[in-house]
């Protein structure tokens, strides 16, 4: 059997040096077709009709002047008569046509007869939310009234972070085809060989019926793993038509109200701790809200999961609004910024600088040594010890400066994977899997891994994945997706190897474990000059090719991948004092992720996660409307996402220390997404000496501190 | 926030101002969130007594384009945009469809020199003009200096705003060769929004082709 380890740290070519992804050049001429890019012969649009009411029960649906509309090739009742509506764009109808003009004037023909219901859609004043309030039940550990009559000193404080939707820039949606027995899918998806069982399932069909195939996708960071409604109706429109392909993608408004958003977290937090800033106790009151099946639970206290004495109480309030979906670091955020915020204000109690009582404290968390040395790192990357001062700028004039800090941790193990590898006698060399690159880098990942462990260059080995034909990798969730192809890649890779090495050692007349694979080589090891090229090597295949599977087990990662880390990130603000306005300086990121396979797109993880942070810190959130029940901000004018000028200087440091590269592979896009907003909420504080309690930081919020409300 | 419309591109909008008055591009000009845009829309409209040019459709009109130097005949409805013309209709599928009301930018393309949003322009009125799309910015197998440096760079992670940026920037240094600092880059590509997060390596990636395109390698 080969020996599957990683090469050791200073033998490798490829692995964790800076690599262009193998897509990019496809990317950025705009010739990479993503499934919304797709127009296959004769393909109709279809648009969905959705209800314009938060609560509202269907009286009567006709749509018979749709039907009958020309150019109108079938429509769909989603929402029969009787069938209560529980939030604003909730799919009713959908028309395919044969042009998204007509669909568009179907849709407007369908007469809906509604009784309007009574909705809740706030949930940040929980007295407000009535029955709509489901309490958890009290958790306690240790003795919470002791460990408050310990401490010296005790700070109190409110803390608000909001809903937030995915805004994938391709919305979601698909193009299905089915005809006859087959259907042919082209969906935006995180899930590329789980896609098929969950249509299969909604269709009442066998999955083996469905074929699905995707080259690239427009964003995902969470909410693209089911089918949906629009999936089965988009299967059933183009059945309906007589087998032509469909194409059924949201528009803006409706991506934005159904397709997903954060869970929101608010909490009323008591903490504890001795003159020397050793924490003594814990107590939260929080609650948050996903859409009508209630909200997350964010783990709490965050990170400092072993303060010694804690009592928490958790509510989940089910409001009339878009359901909640995995958002990148599911509860991290919200778990960040409920216990960080806390905790940045207990050391503005104690007189302490912050990293010093996040660092005194970390004998909580579960990796003192890491976060301690992160801290450290961080704070010299950001200069803390010379630009860090007492909360407050003093320095005169309406602009004011300051530093805040946050942490946060992510397990991202592998996630169940399969790859084949093909060696061919022409020397080329296939791997696929069926699994799906959202922008990570995926790609490119199997990529190195594959030429690494041949000893070839990059563009020696072909990479294909984005088809359920290929072997069966997982969902890309949970940063779980590196660590798993990493692992069947290297597998399938170094079985298919092995066999080449079967024919190759003849030839040079060792057993074949003497051999090994370097630049483009099978040579004897200890004597290089004994070698045959690769080509002369895969040439003693004759007529065969080399077809090798390999599996990465998620319970058995072998060495190869692993799981937890870290992470400290680190802002330095400016806020104008006269108009609130806030501003990034810099940010700095550092993180440990076990295994690096390629620098140049893990940085980019990073700086992606740092950016869409501060969207959320600084202007993103979902404005519902009481009065309505509506979703206000259901766009990207006032849906907020950062421009280009508004993310100051961003550092990234990746931790590649040995006691950290022999861990193996670990996911990094939920770690680098977690602590940024906590950061800057506590830079904000240190800058103009109050707490905005509530983000995003918006100027009124800003201003409204500075005044003394709450905002 | 601050920087998502910078008065460096005033003209995106422009190709609106030459329609008579239509609710749909009404409401997109009031959508970008410049008052001073939106009035632009009304008084140029209402002002134009144009508007007695013989009115078309609403049935599917021919029409003709000149894109990437090429004429393209097709027939649509005249309240189809550019952007909808270029995908659904002709296949070129490089811009996007993210906001569909001028505010992301990923539809990005020049016409007659201006970066304008091919959402809020009606292919009818796109008539007669100079269009430039990504597809046309480099033959097949070959990239443009702008791509090579989105790539280089890797300014780019999903890639769904990619085309997009990549046009902002072919038509921001076709006006400004020179930018000397990432700062002037930000104020270049203020109307154009990623997810993914990857304005850092789009910040050195329009300094870098600007080094390459003063070059002269490319153009």
């Amino acid at each position: 059997m080969p020996d599957y380890n990683w090469p050791p740290q200073g033998n490798r070519r490829l692995m964790g040096k800076r690599i262009s992804r193998i897509d990019g050049g496809e990317k950025a001429s705009g010739r990479a077709k993503y499934n919304s890019d797709i127009n296959p012969q004769g393909l109709l649009h279809a648009m969905l009709l959705t209800s314009p009411y938060a609560h509202a029960k269907v009286v009567s649906i006709d749509v018979s002047e749709a039907k009958a509309l020309k150019g109108v090739t079938a429509v769909r009742v989603i929402a029969q008569p009787g069938t209560e509506i529980q939030w604003e764009g909730a799919e009713i109808a959908a028309v395919a046509a044969e042009t998204e003009q007509i669909a568009r004037d179907g849709v407007r023909k369908i007469k809906v007869q509604w009784e309007v219901l009574p909705h809740v859609v706030k949930e940040n004043d929980l007295s407000k939310a009535g029955t709509r309030v489901k309490a958890a039940g009290e958790q306690v550990t240790g003795d919470p009234d002791q460990g408050f009559k310990d401490a010296e000193v005790v700070h109190e404080g409110y803390y608000a972070i909001p809903v937030l939707t995915h805004c994938c820039l391709e919305p979601h949606g698909q193009v299905i085809q089915w005809n006859g027995d087959s259907i042919m899918a082209w969906p935006s998806t995180q899930a590329v060989s789980p896609y098929a069982g969950d249509l299969a399932k909604a269709l009442q069909l066998p999955a083996t019926q469905i074929k699905v195939h995707q080259d690239h996708i427009g964003g995902g960071f969470g909410s693209k793993f089911a089918s949906d409604r629009w999936g089965v109706e988009c299967a059933q429109l183009s059945k309906e038509s007589g087998g032509r392909p469909v194409k059924l993608f949201l528009d803006r408004a409706t991506e934005l109200k159904i397709a997903g958003n954060r869970p929101s977290g608010f909490a009323n937090i008591k903490i504890g701790a001795k003159k020397d800033g050793t924490i003594t106790a814990w107590q939260s009151q929080s609650w948050a809200t996903g859409g009508m099946a209630g909200g997350g639970s964010p783990p709490l206290p965050y990170v400092y999961t072993n303060i010694p004495n804690q009592r928490k109480n958790h509510s989940s309030v089910s409001l009339n609004a878009g359901g909640q979906r995995a958002w990148r670091a599911p509860n991290h955020q919200q778990a960040s910024y409920l216990t960080a915020s806390a905790i940045d204000d207990l050391a503005a109690k104690l007189n302490m600088d912050p990293v010093e009582l996040f660092s005194k404290n970390a004998g909580y968390t579960a990796r003192a040594d890491v976060y301690r040395q992160q801290l450290a790192k961080g704070a010299e990357m950001i200069e803390w010890k010379k630009k860090w001062h007492p909360r407050g700028d003093t320095t005169p004039g309406p602009i004011k400066r300051g530093l805040g800090l946050a942490v946060g941790t992510w397990q991202g193990g592998g996630h169940n994977s399969n790859a084949k590898t093909t060696i061919n006698p022409d020397g080329t060399v296939l791997v696929e899997l069926g699994s799906q690159d959202l922008g990570t880098g995926t790609r490119t990942a199997i990529n190195i891994v594959a030429a690494e462990s041949l000893g070839l260059p990059l563009n020696a080995v072909k990479v294909v994945i984005g088809d359920n034909s290929l072997p069966f990798s997982g969902a890309s969730g949970g940063s779980t997706t590196i660590g798993g192809v990493s692992g069947s890649t290297r597998r399938a890779t170094l079985n298919a190897l092995e066999k080449l090495f079967d024919v190759a050692a003849p030839a040079l007349g060792v057993p074949k474990d003497q051999l090994e694979a370097v630049d483009g080589r099978i040579q004897v090891k200890g004597n290089a000059a004994k070698n045959l090229t690769w080509k002369a090597a895969c040439a003693k295949l004759g007529a065969s090719s080399i077809a090798e599977a390999g599996a990465h087990d998620q319970r058995n990662p072998g060495g190869l991948a692993s799981a937890g880390v870290g992470g400290v990130q680190m802002a330095e603000v400016s806020v104008d004092t006269e108009t609130g306005l806030v501003k990034m300086i810099k940010t700095v990121a550092v993180h440990d992720i076990g295994t690096l396979i390629n620098l140049k797109t893990a940085e980019s993880q990073i700086l992606g996660g740092c950016i869409m942070n501060i969207c959320g810190a600084l202007m993103e959130e979902r404005v519902m409307d009481v009065a309505t029940g509506r979703h206000l901000n259901a766009d990207m004018e006032f849906y907020k996402l950062a421009g280009i000028g508004d993310i100051g200087e961003i550092v990234v440091h990746i931790n590649t220390e040995p006691e950290h590269d022999k861990r193996g592979v670990i996911g990094l896009g939920e770690p680098s997404t977690i602590a940024l907003p906590t950061a800057i909420g506590n830079a904000v504080a240190n800058a103009i000496g109050v707490r905005v309690t509530t983000l995003p930081l918006t100027p009124d919020r800003v201003l409204a501190a500075l005044e003394g409300r709450r905002a | 926030m601050s920087s998502k419309k910078k008065p460096d591109v005033p003209n995106k909008p422009g190709p609106i101002a030459k329609t008579p008055v239509s609710r749909r591009g009404f409401i997109r000009g009031v959508g970008l969130g410049s008052s001073a845009i939106s009035a632009g829309v009304l008084s140029t409209g209402l002002a134009e007594p144009a508007l007695a040019a013989a009115p078309v459709g609403p049935a599917a009109v021919p029409i003709s384009l000149r894109i990437n130097g090429k004429a393209q005949s097709l027939t649509i409805e005249p309240r189809v945009t550019l952007l909808d013309a270029l995908r659904n209709h002709l296949d070129m599928t490089g811009a996007k469809r993210v906001c569909d009301r001028g505010t992301c930018g990923a539809c990005t393309v020049i016409m007659s020199g201006r970066v304008v949003y091919a959402c809020t322009v009606l292919a009818i009125d796109a008539q007669g003009k100079d269009i430039q799309t990504i597809e046309g910015l480099a033959p097949a197998g070959r990239l443009h200096p702008v791509s090579s440096a989105f790539v280089n760079n890797d300014a780019q992670q999903c890639g769904y705003c990619t085309p997009g940026l990549v046009m902002a920037a072919k038509g921001f240094l076709d006006r400004n060769p020179n930018p000397r600092t990432e700062q002037d880059v930000e104020k270049g590509l203020g109307g154009n929004l990623c997810r993914c997060g990857t304005y850092v390596g789009v910040r050195k990636a329009v300094l870098e082709a600007a080094r390459e395109m003063r070059g002269g390698r490319n153009a």
